[in-house]
């Protein structure tokens, strides 16, 4: 029968080329789990090997000692290491001020991309829209060394900020926490503005509207229709500021006076100390509560926001 | 949506104060850039064109440029190759694991950068015994680079479906000319979108770099913290932060005009 069918024999593709690729190809075709280790192979090697690898070496790392005289990392498996970062009482008050550090720079930052990203995303015509996420996205290319060196001149003495501020009484925040809570939320908006815009954008307009017909009001329809589709996105955001805050060190050298951060122990250790185990310890403390706060969020799908 | 004239407004100007409070410190680099003065003053005491002349002619900072654009290049390459890899497994196949992997490629960016750095410095130099280098730094951030290619090639790739694809397979079309001819086309806005995150996230890394970048290895922000409490290199710095700014726009637009050509194609 298939013979006789001028269609179908017009329509199978002639073997034209019986060579490797052709056959390579055919192989694949017809062996869906071959092309998927073909995928995957290449990224996986790479993340496994460079990324996870090195994570739990870290963790093995945690457990080693130094030598006090040559200052070289020994095998001694030792839990010294542990022990002193979670009884310290310099490492408990260093996590509790990263901690609450992170969070705040999280709310200050999830209270200012909200407005701005719905703006953008459902008030905005097109042309204005595109000028907004342009606006957004530059600060990006700046420089953050450069961002937070601005905030420094900001906040100085003799910074625009006193300028503005002695007139009516008030003054700078001067260098500490305040004023590194103040250039991490600045530093790290972007990034929370970009997911809750692009979670926000998917929010269809005929559900809203359709709120709308129903008699929901502007904040019934905000709260009942719009947040619950976008809270992914949100927790999405606040993942990024949140793990951004909890490892930085740098800002707070730059604008927090004489205050340290869970970042600076770490610095400190690889670095002036020298001491690879004793920072490999005090690393495990971010790297528990980021896992902690994932799987917290996990279930909301912010990862999939990302 | 409809919402009433004065949400509206307020919406308006949360949102241009917002925007206003984003600016002004970038404004102050612009001003201090232009001061007489070395350690930032405000307001500034006078106007002098000297850091700008000095900056194009700070061979310190026309090499760390360049390193830093090879870094970034070569880092952007890898993670575009990788991402659209993985992105491809995960959205067209589901296997045992598909939420493991996903959470690998996005583990790098979600925890702390200092981590990052100080796994792979303990990684490169106690366990491997590799002397840190430029690449030890390109191998750190092709990492972190491959979940914003990631993100958008699987977001592309979830719009398209797989209609073309199978189309394309039945008339008789082999996997790679497929690839070539149907998804490749498909998916190179969502590249060029990514690839310029990356490279931008690349072009801008200081934590992970400080930690994975050999001692001669100085890319730009390097450059940058170690000139930036120098009084006479600060208004350099400033000079050079401009400069980047003002080139983003050109990517930036682009992206912005080949996305937005995309949308009303649809």
């Amino acid at each position: 029968m298939t013979t006789a069918d001028p269609v179908r024999a017009e329509r199978t593709p002639p073997p034209r080329r019986g060579g490797f690729a052709r056959r390579g190809s055919v192989f694949l075709t017809t062996h869906p789990r071959a092309r998927l280790a073909l995928l995957l192979s290449a990224p996986l090697l790479w993340l496994v090997v460079v990324y996870i690898v090195a994570l739990l070496l870290l963790l093995v790392t945690a457990f080693w000692t130094v030598d006090s005289f040559t200052g070289e990392i020994r095998i001694d498996w030792t839990f010294d290491n542990i022990v002193t970062v979670v009884t310290g009482a310099l490492y408990q008050t260093v996590t509790l001020r990263t901690v609450g550090v992170a969070a705040a720079v999280t709310v200050i930052d999830v209270a200012l991309a909200l407005p701005i990203a719905f703006y953008m995303a459902k008030v905005a015509g097109p042309r204005a829209q595109r000028a907004l996420v342009i606006a957004v996205l530059m600060p990006l290319w700046a420089s953050y060394l450069v961002k937070a060196y601005a905030w420094r001149s900001v906040l100085s003495q003799d910074g625009i900020l006193e300028w503005l501020l002695s007139p009516i009484g008030l003054h700078t925040p001067g260098y500490g926490l305040t004023a590194t809570i103040i250039t991490l939320s600045y530093l790290w908006l972007p990034y929370v503005i970009l997911p809750i815009y692009a979670g926000l954008e998917r929010v269809p307009d005929s559900l809203i509207e359709a709120s709308a017909d129903l008699g929901g009001g502007t904040w019934r329809t905000m709260r009942s229709v719009v947040l619950p589709l976008a809270f992914p996105a949100i927790v999405a955001g606040t993942i990024f500021s949140f793990s951004l805050s909890l490892g930085d060190y740098i800002t707070v050298n730059i604008v927090g006076g004489t205050s340290q951060m869970l970042g600076n122990l770490v610095y400190t250790n690889v670095g002036a100390a020298n001491n690879l185990p004793l920072a490999a310890a005090i690393a495990l403390i971010p790297i528990a509560i980021i896992f902690g706060y994932l799987a917290l969020v996990r279930r909301t799908g912010a990862l999939d926001n990302l | 949506m409809r919402l009433g004239t004065a949400t509206r407004i307020a919406l308006g100007t949360v949102t241009a104060v917002i925007l206003a409070i984003v600016y002004i410190p970038l404004l102050v680099v612009l001003a201090n850039s232009f001061s007489t003065s070395t350690s930032l003053s405000w307001p500034p005491p006078g106007f002098t064109l000297e850091w700008w002349a000095r900056a194009f002619q700070s061979e310190g900072a026309l090499d760390a440029i360049s390193t830093s654009v090879v870094v970034a290049i070569v880092s952007t390459a890898v993670a575009l190759v990788l991402g659209t890899l993985i992105s491809l497994a995960l959205q067209r196949f589901s296997f045992f694991g598909r939420d493991a992997v996903s959470l690998l490629v996005i583990l790098p960016i979600a925890l702390p950068g200092i981590i990052t750095g100080i796994a792979l410095n303990n990684f490169f130099r106690t366990i491997l015994g590799v002397p840190l280098s430029i690449w030890t730094v390109v191998i750190a951030h092709a990492t972190f680079c491959i979940v914003t290619v990631f993100n958008n090639v699987i977001a592309r790739l979830r719009r398209m479906g797989i209609n073309l694809e199978e189309a394309s397979a039945d008339l008789g079309a082999g996997v790679w000319t497929t690839f070539r001819l149907v998804t490749f086309p498909q998916l190179r806005s969502a590249l060029l979108a990514g690839g310029l995150l990356a490279f931008a996230l690349s072009f801008d890394e200081i934590i992970v770099t400080t930690f994975t970048a050999g001692s001669g290895v100085t890319t730009l922000p390097i450059f940058i913290l170690n000139n930036m409490f120098r009084p006479n290199q600060a208004p350099i710095v400033a000079v050079i932060a401009v400069v980047l700014v003002v080139v983003s726009i050109v990517p930036i637009y682009l992206a912005q005009r080949l996305s937005g050509s995309e949308q009303t194609r649809r």
